[in-house]
């Protein structure tokens, strides 16, 4: 079992997880609620109600290098579900955005992913399936995948092999140039 | 009824052509007056919200900030991600602080007077359901269904304020009321594995395995939706569901939008049915045929 050192609580990390995130942390009892209805747990190294307990306990290192960050689906059901009323997808997301900030990627892949997918946007001005899809393969390595669904998919016409012209699409490129530019946290 | 605005999403334009395009076609057939969102760009969808929150509701609102362009107070999109992101960038921007932030981003800035709703959400609250029925001309009688409304059309309800957020009834009523046998599916708002099928494959075969298990057991002939990223993944990704949980579903994913349109006897090609990846047909066919009135 892993433990903690509860005397070495970050508080700044807490604080800056209760300011960006406008949640009150403390009201987390633990009833494991969100847990009870989060569809991921079995892929998580944490459970949703464990990430909850080490935000509160400070434990800045573990949350951020948590693989389970990356893996919420943003579904919903843990904040529908908080007796407290916390938006702990929010929470989730907020925490995602530390991790990303502090370098941790500790699910590549997904990573990978959502960086190909806005590339596409940034540069088509909307998701470009196919173009993401390429992009995807070459810088995760992962050559193959959903290659078997490429026939189906093509043979439906649902693969267009060229974008859909967006007149605006550097108005969408300069909302990523100014965000970059301005290193905006929220 | 008053013009709407429609933001169809970009999946409406690759993987989920036939919901685009039944969607049209319905809100042709009731009525619905919708005016495509001109020059509508991405909304961000899930990867722009999981990197940074002013990113993704500036992604949004340049597209709120086109439709005030319109001179419209109402947008609908069939997609539930683009719903979730529109709605979430204008409850956000509510605050001066986060309203300055996100249009600092953008080269026209967003009021937020516009309201965004599912097209599912129209149906249900705007038009009359006499109308629907009186153009109903192929009943579905005979087929069993299973709604499956996904994660986030309803959740969390402070925010999408639409149908109940742990048992959402408006595709139930709505395909009750062209006459197919609506089951009671216990996971109407589980989520099916969203958009890891790419970089997490094992994630969404576990997820929508259990979706396609429930509506078997349940004794449904196939499974109704309305978000695209759940429909592929339900369908398009049902062989892979398959090898990797050593199953075999053949059970068909309909866009509700597709079966209304079948019922109201609406042009074939503009349902999509053959776009879809698990052949329809077996079930469709089970639809008894009206008795033709003399």
């Amino acid at each position: 079992m892993q433990t903690f050192d509860l005397t070495t609580a970050d508080q700044d990390f807490i604080a800056e997880v209760e300011s960006r995130s406008h949640q009150n942390l403390k009201t987390c009892y633990q009833c494991g609620n969100c847990t009870a209805g989060c569809p991921y747990t079995f892929a998580y190294d944490y459970s949703v109600s464990q990430i909850m307990r080490l935000i509160q306990a400070g434990q800045k290192e573990a949350v951020l290098q948590s693989r389970s960050l990356w893996l919420c689906g943003s579904c919903q059901s843990c904040t529908t579900r908080c007796p407290n009323l916390i938006d702990v997808a929010l929470v989730m997301d907020v925490c995602r955005h530390m991790a990303r900030e502090a370098g941790y990627a500790t699910e590549r892949a997904v990573k990978v992913f959502v960086d190909s997918f806005l590339k596409s946007v940034e540069r088509h001005g909307r998701a470009y399936e196919m173009g993401l899809m390429v992009a995807y393969m070459t810088r995760s390595g992962r050559i193959f995948t959903d290659v078997d669904l490429a026939p189906t998919a093509l043979m439906r016409g649902k693969l267009p092999f060229k974008p859909h012209p967006v007149q605006g699409r550097e108005q969408v490129a300069r909302i990523f140039e100014r965000f970059r530019q301005g290193g905006i946290n929220g | 009824m008053a013009k709407i605005a429609y933001y169809p999403g970009c999946s409406g334009l690759g993987t989920s052509v036939e919901y685009d395009s039944s969607t049209r076609a319905v809100c042709r057939a009731l009525q619905v007056d919708l005016v495509d969102v001109e020059d509508w760009s991405c909304c961000g969808s899930s990867p722009a919200h999981t990197v940074n929150h002013v990113l993704s509701a500036a992604l949004s609102a340049r597209n709120l900030a086109q439709v005030e362009g319109m001179g419209l107070d109402q947008v609908a999109t069939p997609c539930p991600s683009c719903l979730t992101n529109l709605r979430t960038a204008a409850h956000k921007m509510a605050h001066q602080d986060f309203r300055d932030q996100v249009n600092a981003l953008l080269d026209i800035p967003c009021r937020t007077n516009v309201e965004t709703k599912s097209v599912l959400q129209v149906f249900d609250e705007q038009v009359d359901p006499q109308l629907i029925l009186s153009k109903v001309v192929n009943p579905l009688t005979g087929i069993k269904i299973a709604c499956y409304y996904g994660c986030i059309m309803n959740r969390p309800p402070v925010l999408m304020r639409f149908d109940d957020h742990e048992n959402p009834m408006a595709m139930d009523r709505l395909m009750c009321a062209l006459g197919a046998e609506v089951l009671p599916f216990p996971l109407k708002v589980e989520c099916c594995g969203a958009s890891y099928g790419i970089p997490r494959g094992d994630i969404v075969a576990r997820l929508s395995g259990k979706l396609l298990d429930a509506a078997r057991r349940l004794g449904a002939d196939c499974l109704v939706t309305a978000c695209p990223l759940c429909q592929m993944n339900l369908d398009l990704r049902q062989g892979q569901i398959n090898r990797a949980l050593g199953e075999n579903f053949q059970m068909p994913v309909f866009y509700y939008t597709q079966l209304m349109g079948y019922a109201l006897g609406l042009d074939r090609t503009e349902l999509g049915l053959n776009k879809l990846c698990v052949d329809p047909h077996r079930v469709l066919g089970k639809i008894k045929q009206p008795v033709p009135v003399k």
